[in-house]
């Protein structure tokens, strides 16, 4: 399965990606897609930290979507390794790993996989130190799953499940939107003395290559960017879907709409003063996301900024998401939040 | 001693890596080592401390790779190279039966009356030992009924007690270092006890005020302490069970003299992290000893309900992993099986099971009330003939170690100690409100510095809402 998704992802242009990227840092760096930033940042995690390891299901070889390429080779077999097929194990092992002082950064091969492990990291991750009055942590965890549609994955290759992990106190969840994002973001989740659920787009994997910088850096948690600046609506994503929304932004600008795009980075615990600062200065607000819209993390900004803005908000918020099937196999096109609803939902937002 | 077919790293076989890594059978490391029988009794690997061995080659011996698929051995005997190491062919139809003729047979040194058994193989213990671990168990005991009584009473929210299994608990950790690291679950207060944790100490955690080391977050019994390597209980079931083996393998790459040991009940063997845990430390080669407190009750589903295999030493061989079966009562049975497991564990670097067959006397809680689903003479019969305390000390007895007079001077001094402890901890304030919001993070987030600030101007408002002895 993994051989056929990274053979055939669906082709889509990125026009503006790596402008945004830019601006986050006017450092430039070799073109890298996804896959190999993530790589490089595991190279820099397992050579800065001698206490950090590498594990996960096909690991040794370098991962079905080659993100711990090299790894084995460079720094061992017993600090990267192969583990059974089992995502219970692999968390509650990298819980126990973390535990003694280590950095165990592990690899859910899907996030549609992530599920028997969700009482390891809701039971026990989520509440390590909470529950022992600090005397215990399990801080050096970080679990990386592979999320999103490519286009053909189906029920059990295209999930987005953030929303589920967003409900759990004691963990963070990050999401990059690109490469250079991604090697710094997955630095920062590396290092975070908290356990950490690190949601990789994998249809960018190979997809999107932009500048990133060679050397060691980190982007901070909980901080939301404003990737493209605008006065009419914000729109608010993570991940994979903000490239689909900056295509919306453009169409948009073609009609005179201008549009203020934010990618949240983080959802947990997120930052909300950036999006709040934003909609009062737009007055209305878009979100946009892959997961199913009931329950989905956009309810949870829509709530908030309600609360929040509420006199200034012009229009009601909106949320374009997938929708409240399992993820369908050939109706996939009908299910995704495309650039077109995306631009539907911000003309209608903008003239209500 | 059937099977010897590890062999030097230098012994690498091209075909079987390719063989393992074109058709994924299993994973390139070790994997023949299961495949190796060690008898029980085999001696731990002298001049080795703390081998790290994972990744040496482990292949089958060079002649029987020589050729592709099957051949013949030396008896005629048609075999086929597998991962794993040579696999005979039989003609037969023959399914392996799913038990043994004979239940595996339960270790101990003391009979029902604290005799010891003729020839009986055992860790021989000192006075001293001896007479801590008969102590250290009348102390649990007493701390348990004095607890016990305090909930009936209304004074404690919730408590289980380890009535039956006081053996397992003390012996146990007596047979352990203080550096071995311990996953407990919630009915192995006697490992803390063992470690110097004091009554005081339990009590405050029981009372959940200011002293706890929790603050306060967690019910009764969810003891946990740093110093003594005592990871904090938590109440889902064989949860701890991955954990262990995670912290283990830390031990293991930190080459430490030290190994993980990890409690559980009969029941959490039928939970998937039981599984996870015995095959993840199998494969990693983790010193972790695993213990099976069989004490026959998942609150109130009785093995039989549980599992269909003999017990649960059974099912570390399925695995590759060393098991015994332990009287659990027998505090020498059980000091002498742990002492044993953990020379293996981290001599060999290698994972053991211990079953220890026990009873649980009290009720699951004090939300339980057992006598409903079980015969109170069941009960009273665990109680009297397999008790674990009276056996050991008739033995410490018969050794001159132990007198009437010991007795009664202990159990005076423990249960003044107790209601003392208790008195204390009762009137010991509860933990300031600000400890409800530290510790999910290393440092509160803005969303939790805002609900302690809505929280407090609602107490403001509505004081009559909220318990007046939580300190604001």
């Amino acid at each position: 399965m993994a051989a056929l998704l990274g053979r055939s992802f669906r082709k889509m242009s990125f026009p503006s990606l790596s402008h945004g990227a830019r601006r986050v840092s006017t450092e430039t760096g070799k073109p890298l897609n996804l896959y190999s930033a993530i790589n490089q940042a595991l190279h820099i995690a397992l050579d800065t930290d001698p206490r950090s390891y590498v594990f996960g299901e096909d690991v040794g070889f370098g991962g079905v979507f080659r993100c711990t390429t090299g790894l084995a080779e460079r720094f061992g077999k017993n600090r990267v390794f192969n583990t059974p097929l089992c995502e219970q194990g692999i968390v509650g092992f990298g819980i126990g790993l973390a535990a003694m002082g280590n950095r165990a950064v592990v690899e859910i091969q899907f996030a549609d996989y992530i599920y028997p492990a969700f009482d390891q990291i809701v039971n026990e991750a989520a509440k390590f130190r909470y529950r022992s009055g600090n005397q215990f942590n399990c801080g050096g965890l970080t679990i990386r799953a592979p999320y999103g549609a490519v286009g053909h994955g189906g029920h059990y290759h295209s999930q987005s499940p953030e929303a589920f992990f967003c409900h759990v106190p004691g963990i963070k969840v990050v999401i990059p939107r690109s490469p250079r994002e991604a090697k710094g973001l997955l630095l920062s989740c590396i290092r975070d003395p908290n356990p950490v659920v690190f949601f990789e787009p994998k249809w960018l994997y190979r997809q999107a290559v932009e500048e990133v910088p060679e050397h060691d850096y980190m982007i901070p948690l909980s901080e939301a960017e404003v990737i493209r600046e605008g006065n009419d609506i914000t729109l608010v994503g993570w991940g994979a879907q903000l490239t689909i929304m900056e295509q919306a932004c453009l169409d948009a600008e073609k009609e005179g709409i201008s549009c203020e795009l934010i990618d949240l980075k983080t959802l947990l615990p997120w930052d909300k003063e950036t999006v709040e600062a934003s909609v009062k200065k737009t007055g209305r607000l878009l979100i946009s996301h892959e997961a199913p819209v009931t329950g989905g993390f956009g309810a949870e900004i829509s709530a908030t900024i309600l609360e929040r803005c509420f006199l200034k908000l012009e229009a009601p918020v909106s949320r374009v998401c997938g929708l409240d099937t399992p993820f369908p196999l050939v109706f996939e096109p009908f299910y995704m939040p495309t650039k077109n609803k995306i631009l539907d939902a911000i003309k209608s937002t903008v003239n209500y | 001693m059937a099977l010897h077919l590890r062999s030097s790293p230098s012994l690498k076989s091209t075909f079987l890596n390719i063989l393992r890594q074109n058709l994924g059978f299993g994973s390139r490391s070790h994997v023949t080592r299961h495949i190796r029988q060690n008898l029980p009794h085999d001696p731990p690997l002298r001049g080795s401390q703390n081998p790290i061995r994972r990744f040496c080659n482990t292949m089958a011996e060079p002649e029987t790779l020589s050729s592709f698929g099957q051949h013949e051995d030396a008896r005629n005997h048609q075999v086929m190279d597998f991962p794993g190491g040579k696999v005979a062919f039989t003609p037969e139809i023959r399914f392996i039966s799913e038990s043994d003729s004979e239940r595996v047979p339960c270790y101990r040194v003391l009979d029902d009356n604290g005799q010891l058994i003729t020839n009986s193989q055992f860790v021989q213990v000192s006075e001293e030992v001896a007479v801590k671990i008969y102590s250290d168990m009348v102390t649990l005991q007493i701390m348990d009924n004095i607890f016990y009584e305090a909930q009936r009473q209304g004074r404690l929210s919730f408590y289980a007690t380890a009535i039956g299994e006081e053996a397992i608990n003390i012996a146990s950790a007596a047979a352990l270092t203080p550096q071995d690291v311990i996953f407990p679950q919630y009915r192995e207060p006697g490992v803390l006890l063992w470690r110097g944790f004091t009554l005081q100490e339990f009590a405050n955690q029981c009372f959940g005020n200011k002293s706890d080391y929790g603050k306060g977050r967690q019910m009764p019994v969810h003891y946990g302490s740093n110093k003594l390597n005592y990871f904090t209980v938590s109440a889902t079931i064989a949860t701890q069970l991955p954990n262990a083996v995670g912290a283990a393998y830390s031990l293991k790459m930190d080459r430490k003299d030290a190994c993980a040991v990890t409690y559980f009940g009969d029941g959490g063997t039928s939970e998937g992290d039981f599984h996870a845990a015995l095959n993840f430390a199998a494969v990693m080669e983790a010193p972790v000893i695993f213990i099976c407190r069989n004490n026959g009750w998942a609150i109130s589903t009785p093995t039989s309900d549980q599992f269909r295999s003999d017990g649960v030493v059974v099912k570390g061989r399925a695995y590759g992993i060393r098991s015994i079966r332990v009287d659990g009562n027998d505090a020498l049975a059980m000091y002498s099986a742990v002492h044993t497991a953990r020379g293996m564990a981290i001599s060999e670097q290698r994972p053991i099971l211990i079953e220890a067959l026990t009873y649980r006397v009290g009720h699951h809680s004090t939300s339980d009330d057992s006598t409903r689903y079980r015969s109170a003479d069941e009960i009273e019969w665990w109680n009297k003939a397999r008790n674990p305390l009276s056996r050991f000390r008739t033995w410490i007895e018969s050794n001159g170690w132990w007198s009437d007079e010991a007795e009664s001077d202990l159990r005076s001094r423990i249960k003044k100690e107790m209601l003392e402890a208790l008195r204390v901890a009762e009137k010991t304030e509860k933990p300031n409100l600000k400890n409800m919001f530290s510790d999910v993070y290393d440092v509160p987030p803005s969303n939790l510095m805002e609900q302690e600030l809505l929280v407090r101007q609602t107490i403001d408002s509505h004081p009559q809402d909220y318990p007046t002895d939580v300190p604001l």
